[in-house]
This record gives C-alpha cells, structure tokens and sequence, in this order.
C-alpha cells in the first residue's frame, strides 16, 4: 500500500479545506470500502481526513415532519432508529438487507452512498476496467457479468450501483446535503448520481473536496416496503432489488414510488412503472404491464438477461405485498 | 507517516506508534500480542477478526488503527478466563460450537455484540415488522450471526450455544 498522510478534524470546513487543498486526498468514513481498496491497491489516496468524529451524528424530526440523517450515522443506528423504522420502514429494511452486522456498526451514511461496485474486474487491478483505469476497456461485456446492470449501462461501463440503503432513499425522494469550498447545496438524490456513458470513473457529480453532511428524507404517505432477491439469504449484494411507497385510496393508486438496486449504476427510480400506475388500479395486470415497461429498455447481456425477468417479478411482488397490507 | 495512539485493549492500556497504513487487527496480533482475533479473508468478508470496539462487535480487518485512537477494545480473550468463562465461552464448549476452533474468538465477539443489538431491539433482516421489538428465535441468531463464517460448517452447535447463552 501507498504510504499516506492521515488527519482527523472535528470541523467540517476545516476538513473540506485539508481534502480540497490536496489532489488525490480523500474523506474516510467507515473504510469498510476505501481501506479494502487501499489493500486491493485500486485506490491510493495521499491523505486521509477522518470525518467520522465531525457533528454529523443525529437523526432529527425537521419542521415540517421531515428527518434529516447525519452523514455519519453508521447504518445500524440509523437502521435502529425509532423515526425510520416507523416513518420510513422501506430504509430500516434495506439498510438490514445490506452487509453484516460488523460492517454496519462502522459504515456511516455518506459512506454507504459513496460506495463503490462491487463488479469483480473494478477489483482486480490485472484486468482492464474503464472505471478504474480510463480507456483501458470494459473486460465484463464480454466476460463474466451475471451481477451486473441491465439498465442505463454504456458500452463502457456495465458496473451496478451495490448500495440496498440508496436504492430505498431514492424511493423515497431522499436529498443530500453537501458542503464545499465553495458553500453548501443540496442534491436530489436522483442527480447524486450519474450514468457511465463514456466516462464511468465518475461515480457521481460531486466535486474534489464536497462533503455530504446529511440526508434528509422529505415526509411519506403510504405504506413502504423493500424486497431484496440475492444467490444466499444474507450477507450478499443484491442481483435484484426493489424499494417502493405506495398509497391507493378508494381502490385506485393515488400515488407510487418505485427504486431498483442491482440492475443500473444507480439506484433506478423506475418513473415509466410509476406513470402507468398513478391513477390506476392496483391490480396484479396493471403491476405487470407497469414493470414491462421499465424493463421495456433493459440492455442484459447473455450472462444476466434472467434479471429481467427476475426484476419484472420483484417488482410485481413487492406492489402486491404493498397493495395486499401485507407488511413484507 | 506514524502515529502514536492510545487504546485500552482487554482491559489494559497500551501505546502503540504505528505508520498510518497499520490495520487494527495488524496491530492488535503482531504489535500488542492479542492474538484472540484471527486474520481470514482480511477483506472483512468472514468475520474471524471481529472484536468489541466501544462496546460494538465490528470487523477489525478494515479499520486503520489511527481511526481509532482512544478507542476501547474487547478481544474474545478479554470476555473471560480459562477459569471463569464469559456465559457465550461456556456455552460453545457445552455444544461443541467449533471443530477447528479459527473462526471461534471471531464467532464469540459477535455473539456477545449481536445480543446486546438484540436486547436493546434492533430490527434485522429476520425481523417481520421493523417497527416491532425483534424476539430472540433461532432465525433471528442466524440471521445477525452471517457475518462470521465458519469453514468447519459448526452453524447448528453455533445457533444452539448462542440459544442457550441467551437464556
């Protein structure tokens, strides 16, 4: 490993100063991510400014019913947490489907967020990655990619977002808040994210030196569920999963929200699904014909085309859980 | 670059100056001597270096030792003595929770810290309603347990140990 310099602030402008005034310094969280890709020698950050003991550490009820998560809250606090599991049990149970409950009690929000695939070439410094290494090649779209995306792919990039936690933040129109250099904004979680076209190194459209300090989670009407579809019955990423917010009235769908893990470099937020069941019937006919047409775009390779099917069904079977009052 | 950091480890405080690119586990068995966590897959993917750090069971693999200046850390050699065993110790030795014995301290740390998120109700994954007080089931122990793999496949004896230890 790289050797590196290591500071720790309990000050956040302190800290974006220490990382913006340096290339190739970096925030650490958790480290359940960026210490394995320091040891994989995938990442070699020259300074590493420790965020977890900054005053990120509440989740608090916000005027207005919202709650606001601190960016370092690790996942199983949050997870923990009166206010999510009783407001927002589509986040609790995602953040339990995620990870071991060793890696939970270290990683923090923002961290989860930031984390990047889990595609095996990403990992494996011998073979060529554009996302690791720009111009070298996709070594996936030809190779092994079971686990890999389906939806808003490129012929560069084919990586999934591995995130449980952002897939049912982005369901339930999540907004980040990030500090900077140059003052603070906020981010839907939506355009957090980008898709890899020609330039997957690029995760997301933070810049160097911009610190997500807290996520707030706008109000929610309707019941929530997530539904996770994965090779074992814990501790594994998902091949599919599906994060949604649905509230009928009188028989017809006044409102639905619809997020997928595992099948885009992002959390998908399926809005062709959702557009077709806003002000329909929840029926099992409609859930279906809602998923095709997300799914109607889906580019799988020949090593991953069952997740189309697996996702259509996925989707189908957490609307019906939802419409059903079922609470799983 | 190093750094000199503080810790109290089984109980005892201890001083270590290490280069910053140290892991925690790196340091507690090749510069401190404790030895009780295990180095597996060093990707905190199995589970065999787990310890209680403030109290919470966490991999020790992924963690620089800088970050955790300060830090007070329990070592399955810390829960107990040969003497006088820590209840989740015993129990393993009644129902046989190992054959090897590697992933054991590992196995102990996280029982002993998955009980503790149990009695003060965290949800998991086994959880039918994340909005309710989870019940201490054997679907529950298994579940919180998958973190820790065991390569002598000891699940049963594992489950029922932490079963009986739970009371």
């Amino acid at each position: 490993m790289k050797p590196f310099d290591f500071k720790r602030s309990t000050d956040a402008a302190r800290a974006i100063t220490l990382v913006a005034e340096r290339p190739g310094a970096a925030f650490l969280g958790g480290g359940t991510n960026l210490v394995d890709h320091m040891k994989l020698g995938i990442a070699a950050p020259g300074l590493l400014v420790d965020v977890t003991r900054l005053p990120f550490d509440a989740v608090e009820e916000l005027d207005g019913g919202s709650v606001r998560i601190g960016a370092t809250v690790r996942n199983s606090v949050l997870s923990a947490h009166p206010l999510i599991r009783e407001r927002y049990p589509v986040l609790s149970q995602a953040l339990v489907a995620g990870a071991s409950g060793q890696l939970r009690n270290l990683a923090t929000t923002a961290g989860n967020l930031l984390q990047r695939t889990r595609c095996l070439y990403f990992t494996d410094r011998t073979t060529p990655c554009n996302k690791r290494t720009p111009g070298s090649g996709c070594s996936a779209l030809d190779g092994h990619s079971r686990e890999l995306g389906i939806l808003g792919v490129s012929r560069s990039c084919i990586a999934t977002h591995p995130s449980d936690m952002a897939v049912a933040m982005a369901a339930l129109d999540a907004v980040v808040r990030v500090q900077g250099p140059g003052g603070t904004r906020e981010i839907p979680i939506g355009e957090l994210y980008r898709l890899p076209g020609a330039t997957p190194e690029r995760d997301t459209t933070l810049a160097h030196g911009e610190l997500i300090t807290a996520v707030d989670m706008p109000r929610v009407s309707g019941r929530s569920a997530y539904r996770k579809v994965r090779d074992r019955a814990s501790y594994a990423f998902a091949l599919v999963s599906v994060a949604a917010v649905l509230r009928i009235e009188d028989g017809t769908i006044a409102d639905v929200c619809l997020a997928l893990g595992g099948v885009a470099p992002k959390p998908w937020r399926a809005k062709q699904a959702e557009a077709r069941l806003r002000g329909g019937p929840a029926t099992e006919e409609a859930f279906l014909a809602a998923a095709d047409a997300e799914l109607e775009r889906a580019t799988p390779t020949t090593n991953n085309a069952f997740k189309v099917p697996l996702a259509r069904n996925t989707i189908v079977a957490t609307l019906r859980d939802l419409a059903a009052g079922a609470d799983r | 670059m190093e750094m000199t950091i503080y810790l109290t480890v089984d109980g005892e405080p201890r001083t270590a100056t290490v280069d910053t690119r140290v892991t925690l586990l790196d340091l507690l068995r090749e510069r401190l001597g404790a030895t009780a966590p295990k180095k597996g897959c060093d990707h905190g993917q199995c589970g065999s270096c787990t310890v209680l750090l403030d109290g919470r069971r966490v991999t020790t693999c992924l963690a620089f030792a800088v970050q955790h200046d300060g830090a007070e850390i329990t070592t399955a050699a810390g829960l107990g003595t040969a003497g006088k065993p820590h209840p989740v110790q015993r129990a393993f030795l009644d129902h046989d929770g190992f054959q090897c014995g590697y992933c054991t301290p590992g196995q102990i740390c996280s029982a002993v810290g998955m009980l503790t998120e149990l009695d003060a109700g965290w949800p998991s994954h086994a959880t039918p309603d994340v909005a309710a007080r989870p019940e201490r089931t054997a679907d529950e122990i298994r579940e919180r347990m998958s973190g820790n793999l065991c390569r002598c496949g000891a699940y049963m004896n594992i489950v029922a140990a932490i079963e009986e230890a739970a009371g």
